[in-house]
């Protein structure tokens, strides 16, 4: 995508993208267990990489997670697209500033790279190495106590993302492309149906994603299959990094997003047109609501906590929620309001970690701010403690707002058909 | 390692389920299934009172489980039905006659009524008739087809205001990962709901069992006492859905919750509303509710009975088009559709004993060829 993007700023190239690119790369060495040795190793070569494309880059460390704000979260307002003029003009308005900026570029690309690791910037780093050494971890503690691969892969997902976004939004860009494959979508369209979130198969997998409101992720490569790509790169020389993931050399069935995988390319081998029908199928998915919708005439509907996708847990008559929370109730669950345990203690509780406080909000609070989808990730982590402030704290935010809104339901005159709590 | 029941707290468990993990006694397995369909049952509302509903039993575990279940809920609940077994005999030797006998024996047990329809009354042909002109595959498609026709057509002729099918959580999840691979963008609406609405010659059908794991149907079962015929039908190792079976086992064995959670992403699927969906009409020559000019039983016979057995499979738009307007097709032709090797213009061999001789020739737009013939029951 980075050569891509190259060849269409070029003074030479007809039709001449119009923008101004950064690059960012995370580096999530910590979690997929690579050494301080390799992680930096790969950053070097990254690095090398991302200095001779000639664009302002960022290198983030997913550590950096720990130090990012609770609006990270938030839906930002939604940008106008520009002035309102015609495209024309927005195309003349963009060359002339350009060309007012063209002096100086080899400078300015060190000025706006940065290369962030708590406290590198300060010339005496020296008391840095311990807070990074810190975070990292906390890092590992959080990911150890997520309990399936599965949820690992899930919650990794969802981080990346959000340092990705606050990357983006601090340093005032208004897009990120991301480089997701067709293969890597229809792979993307199976493993999130079968992890409950068809509702938001379009968004996940759809050429423009706006949750965020102000940042828009874009995904310009969704038309290539990974092959096609493979073959690019070697035939022009494209220069790439290996990186273990987190799921390199797991067993087979470890996680569902393996399984999909395997399965996949299997298929693909017996029926050729498999990745691509699943892709199409993809296309024909709209982003809008649908049944699980708010009311008309309600306010902005409820978001996922975690993956900011409109909330699909109403319960509604018959359905498959309905049925599983029936389930749950019959086979001796009990009800989340009624939790002997108290509030503040979490499943680490129970294994003598002894490392919940106060301060974090109940399982059973935290619960209903999260999509089907992030309820099963986080169902699947031990310890609630354990997660990033800034998740922490948003979700206190928001009980403590929903909280608000029960006591004083009767008053209100909108009509709101979906609450946190509700079930 | 004894464990205790988590939803009583008193008896030794007997079982974990499938579906949530729990461990949990015999007494409490058993009430807890049962009243998780009775739950699904009444916010489904999938019944009226007085309503005569005919369940589709092939004798399998789902169809046995699903007709005990009707029949005690009924009971106990007071809905008010009036239960009929609706069986289909399709013809496959060594495992329908088998299964059919599992059916028998439930019906002398429960004493509900049965009613049984074959394949080579309503058609002419039987499954396995239809597997010596076809080949080992697309069998499934010719035997899944007919037998929907079927079960209306039998419910009609019995009044029966409702179908109910043992179709469990596994196979709603299959079907979604299914349209999802084939592309099937209409099922995959039409599959959100709780059941069809009927109408056309079709009878509103539902699936009581739809949010039950197959697994804790077997245990049911099993725990139950109840009897039924396990054995997989011969010719379905070829069917496609055998891929989106395996699937579903490893993904149930990655996260056993999966099975739950397709189905909940399958109900909330939301589809672009510009998207051109077949429309739902009628079948020009028997009626039936169809999309096409003519209801895909039509044309499958058609094909069986020129000898061009592939002409409802795969897109054969242009030649079945020739067909129709009377125009004869090359060699090459005929043998896409399947036309046996052997010499060109073979006449069908005889069709097998049972039913009418010749046609009902009821106004078929003047040719003498034969949709899904009535029935006198």
């Amino acid at each position: 995508m980075l050569r891509q993007v190259q060849e269409g700023l070029r003074r030479e190239t007809a039709k001449k993208l119009r923008f101004v690119p950064g690059i960012i790369y995370v580096d999530e060495g910590a979690v997929c267990g690579q050494s301080p040795a390799e992680r930096e190793e790969t950053l070097l070569q990254m690095e090398a990489i991302l200095r001779a494309s000639g664009f302002p880059y960022h290198l983030a460390r997913l550590e950096e997670v720990f130090d990012l704000p609770g609006s990270v979260l938030q839906r930002g307002p939604h940008r106008p697209a520009g002035p309102g003029a015609s495209y024309k003009e927005a195309v003349e308005s963009f060359i002339h500033q350009h060309r007012q900026a063209e002096g100086g570029a080899p400078e300015r690309l060190a000025e706006l790279s940065t290369r962030a690791m708590p406290g590198a910037e300060t010339p005496g780093g020296r008391g840095a190495r311990p807070l990074a050494a810190a975070r990292t971890e906390q890092l590992l503690q959080l990911f150890g106590s997520v309990k399936t691969l599965t949820a690992k892969e899930e919650l990794l997902q969802a981080l990346r993302t959000h340092l990705i976004l606050h990357t983006a939004r601090a340093q005032g860009y208004s897009k990120v492309l991301m480089g997701d494959s067709c293969t890597r979508l229809a792979v993307k369209l199976l493993t999130n149906l079968s992890l409950g979130r068809g509702a938001s198969l379009a968004m996940d997998t759809g050429f423009s994603d706006d949750r965020h409101g102000d940042v828009l992720v874009v995904r310009p490569m969704r038309e290539y299959s990974a092959k096609e790509i493979a073959f690019y790169n070697r035939l022009f020389g494209v220069p790439t990094v290996l990186t273990p993931a987190l799921d390199t050399r797991a067993p087979e069935k470890a996680s569902i997003h393996r399984v999909i995988e395997r399965f996949l390319y299997g298929l693909q081998a017996e029926f050729p047109s498999t990745v691509s029908t699943v892709y199409r199928t993809g296309e024909k998915l709209s982003a809008a609501p649908g049944d699980a919708g708010p009311a008309p005439g309600a306010a902005e509907p409820e978001r996922c906590l975690l993956c900011l996708c409109t909330l699909d847990t109403n319960v509604e008559e018959g359905s498959a929620l309905q049925a599983i929370l029936v389930s749950e109730q019959l086979s001796g669950e009990r009800p989340p309001a009624a939790s002997p345990a108290g509030p503040g203690a979490c499943a680490g509780a129970a294994e003598q970690r002894g490392c919940c406080t106060h301060a974090t909000a109940p399982r059973a609070d935290f619960l209903p701010l999260l999509c089907y989808g992030c309820r099963l990730t986080i169902k699947d982590t031990a310890c609630l403690e354990s997660l990033p402030p800034y998740v922490r704290s948003e979700a206190a935010r928001r009980s403590r707002r929903a909280a608000m809104k029960q006591q004083i339901q009767e008053f209100l005159l909108e009509d709101d058909a979906v609450t946190p709590g509700e079930s | 390692m004894p464990t205790t029941c988590s939803a009583c707290g008193t008896s030794p468990a007997a079982l974990r389920r499938p579906r949530t993990g729990h461990a949990l006694c015999r007494a409490c397995f058993l009430a807890a299934f049962e009243e998780e369909t009775h739950r699904a049952i009444v916010a489904g509302r999938l019944f009226r009172p007085g309503e005569t509903v005919a369940i589709g039993a092939s004798g399998g575990k789902d169809s046995t489980v699903l007709a005990h279940l009707l029949q005690l809920l009924n009971q106990r609940h007071g809905y008010g039905l009036h239960l009929v077994l609706l069986s289909v005999d399709e013809g496959i030797a060594g495992y329908r006659d088998a299964s059919l006998a599992a059916v028998r024996r439930h019906h002398h047990r429960s004493g509900l009524p049965l009613h049984v329809i074959s394949y080579r009354e309503l058609y002419g042909w039987s499954m396995d008739r239809i597997a010596r002109h076809l080949g080992p595959r697309n069998n499934c498609t010719f035997c899944g087809v007919f037998r929907r026709q079927a079960l209306d057509r039998g419910a009609l002729l019995l009044g029966a205001d409702k179908i109910a099918t043992g179709h469990n959580a596994d196979d709603v999840a299959e079907t979604v990962l299914m349209n999802f691979l084939r592309g099937d963008v209409g099922r995959l609406r039409r599959g959100a709901g709780a059941g069809t609405a009927g109408g056309e010659g079709a009878v509103p059908r539902c699936k009581p069992l739809r949010h039950a794991y197959e697994k804790e149907i077997v245990l049911y079962a099993y725990f139950q006492g109840l009897d039924y015929f396990s054995t997989e039908c011969v010719y379905a190792p070829q069917a496609y859905r055998g891929y989106a079976r395996t699937l579903l086992k490893d993904l149930e064995a990655a996260r056993p919750s999966a099975v739950a959670d397709l189905g909940h992403s399958g109900e909330r699927l939301s589809l672009r509303s510009d998207l051109r969906l077949p429309a739902r009409g009628t079948c020009q020559r028997c009626g039936y509710v169809a999309s096409q000019p003519l209801c895909k039983a039509c044309v499958l016979l058609e094909g069986l009975d020129r000898g061009l057995p592939k002409l409802g499979i795969g897109k054969h738009q242009r030649l079945r088009d020739k067909l129709r307007d009377g125009q004869p097709l090359t060699e090459e032709e005929r043998r896409r559709l399947g036309a046996p090797a052997e010499a060109d213009g073979e006449v069908p061999e005889q069709q097998e004993p049972g039913g009418e001789s010749g046609v009902q020739d009821k106004e078929r737009g003047g040719r003498n060829l034969r949709g899904p013939r009535d029935l006198d029951f």
